[in-house]
């Protein structure tokens, strides 16, 4: 699990904070600190899809599942047990 | 169309008229036909000349009266044979047939009030002789632009900046505020400028400079007063009427020129319409230009032509790629004078091009209708939102967002729960007077996350937005929100951004004017005063400028789904014409000399557009924010020569005849 969070902090780091992660704590809100866009999280789903193979169905893209790095880290647990893959397999 | 510039040194000092010369050198792009300096003891005046009017007759600076009062001017007094004929019935003798000398004789007739009986679009500065006083004035929108500065010998003012730059005691420095500001609002306030010490005369401002000290008084403004009282068929009907004998007028006198007119033909209804409306007053076969883009998603050539055939113009398009738009890019920078955030400008000086080299001085244009009836996505956005905002739990309302932008993928996919953080539709931000504009300004804010550590210090207890709120109309909070919307996009996007990088910068690049028959003052008066829903009549946008144009135009085009101006952005600069622009202007090594932006930050943000997953507007905005601002501390500060730089254009022409 804490590989995962560090690739997605990885990803989000990179992607949307262009390398300055002095701040980011893992339960900051990706909206109220301003980190991410309505594009942003096109990019991220994309990535969720690419790296994870998770595919993230329409009534799951909301604030709850995607918006800090423990959120996306739960939504991201649950839905490899939903597709019956163990996160450890995930690196 | 033409370039001021000019100076009051301290008493004693003599002016320079070397240095005069110089000043309006730099400006021969607005003005090729001829350079004129007046010298009057530590008075300069000085004028790159663009004849249109009294192409023999009309060199300037002029004087009247012994040079009693001298006179250097830019612009176009539309209703100028009338006042002209005012002033002969008032026993006043005209030695030329210039607009020009129509401006000297008013203001002896009338002093600084002489410009509530203008209509047009000028800057320029009277020196008066008998009362030791220079006066300075700027059309009520903004159309023309207008800067000064103080320096240890005295007062410096011009066309553009970089006229001012010619003069080695004018500090060439950029202003933080005023980065922040365009990081903000996409252009700095009405009167900042890019540069530290540099201001501009704000629209609807003159000002006088006497013994030293400059003191600006506002003419006019901006003044809504909609009477939501009666928009009923018959009141409607009569306002259509109205509305047409106006906007013909408007078009009439705008037409006054002793060279040939032509007009910007985009596809849309505003200029489809001016050209309609010329076409009918003009009653010869019409001159016409648009852009046509080779990327698909921007190109709007099937309705251009479609509006061509139907009102019979002789039509020319460029063909603007990514590689065009890389290519000029240094040049509309230099021109600009200040960074933007989006490339929209350059296909414009492309287009000025085009109308130059095709024999055209002077080009007829839609603009300003948008902001002042209604029509851009920005006011309908507002009050979806505010629908929305009477009924947070509605799955329907924001369904229309959606609606609002079917060409937006990122809008599309999104849940009602990310439109809603994403729209800005809370209760803090429903009571917000900038309620309108806060999706933008916010996503356009976030920028500033590339400022430097020392940049951000030195910005420290500095708010753009506080500024603006200092400088609105007293009351601006209780107005109606579309009414805020409208003054928001009116008085500061117009002429900071509109106007200026995407209007008269762009078009004298080429040595073109252009004009706007929409921003008649009394047009836009008359707008001010429309019932809200003539404007947008439920989500219906331009409500009655489509009624206006019912019959003049094609059904097609006032029922096609709006399509705002855009080009494409970050792509461009990876082309191959590109030719390593990002690579010299943004690498660690200038990044960190120019101290504005992080450089490991600006890094990682080229190589997400090089892995092409930059594809949001926020990306695409900063990273032209940043290689402007790049390319103009270069251009401005670091390397700056004075000389000219003309524009290197390259593009495919071609001519349609319909």
């Amino acid at each position: 699990m804490q590989a995962i969070a560090q690739e997605l902090r990885n990803f989000v780091v990179n992607n949307f904070l262009f390398g300055q992660n002095e701040k980011l704590r893992n339960d900051d809100s990706f909206f109220d600190n301003g980190i991410i866009d309505s594009t942003g999280i096109l990019e991220l789903v994309g990535f969720l899809h690419e790296r994870f193979g998770v595919h993230v169905e329409d009534q799951e893209l909301i604030p709850e599942n995607l918006d800090s790095i423990d959120r996306l880290v739960a939504y991201l647990q649950a839905k490899l047990r939903e597709n019956g893959q163990a996160s450890a397999s995930v690196h | 169309m033409c370039g001021i510039s000019g100076f009051i040194n301290r008493e004693g000092i003599r002016a320079d008229a070397a240095l005069a010369e110089a000043m309006a050198t730099t400006l021969v792009h607005r003005g090729p036909d001829g350079i004129g300096v007046h010298i009057e003891g530590n008075v300069a005046l000085a004028h790159a000349r663009l004849s249109i009017i009294d192409l023999a007759g009309g060199g300037q600076p002029m004087q009247i009266d012994g040079g009693r009062l001298s006179i250097t001017f830019n612009g176009e007094i539309f209703n100028y044979l009338e006042l002209r004929e005012e002033l002969i019935k008032n026993g006043r003798r005209f030695a030329t047939r210039s607009d020009t000398e129509v401006i000297l004789h008013l203001y002896d007739e009338h002093g600084p009030d002489c410009v509530h009986y203008l209509n047009g679009q000028w800057a320029f500065a009277i020196w008066d002789r008998q009362r030791q006083h220079l006066f300075l004035s700027r059309d009520r929108m903004g159309v023309r632009p207008l800067y000064y500065t103080f320096t240890d010998r005295g007062f410096v003012f011009a066309s553009e900046v970089k006229a001012m730059f010619a003069d080695p005691e004018v500090a060439r420095e950029i202003d933080v505020e005023a980065l922040d500001q365009i990081f903000t609002f996409w252009c700095p306030l009405p009167s900042r400028s890019f540069f530290k010490g540099v201001r501009q005369l704000p629209p609807g401002h003159s000002a006088i400079l006497k013994d030293g000290t400059l003191e600006l008084r506002r003419y006019w403004k901006l003044e809504y007063e909609p009477d939501d009282h009666d928009a009923s068929p018959k009141v409607t009907e009569r306002a259509t009427e109205e509305l047409l004998n106006l906007l013909l007028d408007a078009t009439r006198i705008r037409l006054r020129a002793d060279v040939p007119v032509g007009a910007y033909l985009s596809g849309g209804i505003d200029s489809t319409l001016t050209t309609a409306l010329i076409a009918r007053i003009a009653g010869h076969r019409l001159r016409t230009f648009s852009i046509a883009f080779e990327d698909a998603e921007y190109d709007e050539s099937s309705y251009q032509l479609e509006a061509s055939a139907f009102l019979g113009t002789q039509h020319s398009q460029i063909r603007c790629s990514y590689d065009d738009i890389a290519r000029v890019f240094p040049d509309v920078l230099w021109h600009a004078e200040q960074p933007v955030l989006r490339t929209a400008p350059a296909p414009l000086c492309l287009l000025s091009k085009l109308v130059r080299d095709s024999g055209f001085k002077v080009v007829v244009t839609g603009e300003g209708s948008d902001e002042i009836f209604g029509g851009y996505d920005i006011y309908k956005e507002a009050k979806i939102r505010q629908f929305w905002g009477k009924d947070l739990e509605s799955r329907l309302r924001p369904l229309l967002l959606k609606r609002l932008y079917p060409y937006m993928k990122n809008i599309q996919s999104q849940s009602p729960e990310y439109l809603k953080r994403f729209f800005h539709v809370g209760p803090a931000e429903l009571a917000s007077p900038f309620f309108s504009h806060l999706p933008r300004w916010t996503v356009t804010s976030r920028l500033k996350s590339f400022f430097t550590d020392e940049l951000a210090f030195s910005l420290k207890g500095y708010d753009a937005t506080s500024e603006l709120e200092a400088e609105l109309p007293a009351g601006f909070a209780q107005w109606n929100s579309f009414i805020q919307a409208q003054y928001l996009e009116t008085a500061y996007l117009l002429p900071g951004y509109i106007l200026s990088s995407q209007g008269d910068r762009v078009a004298m690049a080429n040595s073109v004017e252009g004009r706007y028959p929409f921003l008649d003052y009394r047009v836009v008066q008359f707008a001010a005063k429309l019932p809200i829903a003539m404007k947008m009549k439920v989500l219906n946008e331009k409500y009655l400028l489509k009624k206006v144009a019912e019959g003049l135009i094609p059904p097609s085009i006032i029922q096609r789904h709006k399509q705002p101006y855009r080009a494409p952005d970050g792509k461009s600069f990876f082309s191959a014409a590109a030719d390593g622009m990002v690579e010299q202007m943004l690498s660690p090594e200038v990044t960190s000399t120019m101290g504005l932006f992080k450089p490991a930050a600006v890094s990682r943000l080229v190589q997400k557009f090089r892995s092409g997953s930059a594809i949001g507007a926020k990306d695409n905005m900063a990273l032209v924010g940043i290689l402007s601002t790049a390319i103009s501390v270069d251009k401005f500060i670091n390397r700056f020569t004075g000389r000219q730089q003309p524009c290197k254009q390259s593009h495919k022409s071609y001519a349609i005849s319909s």
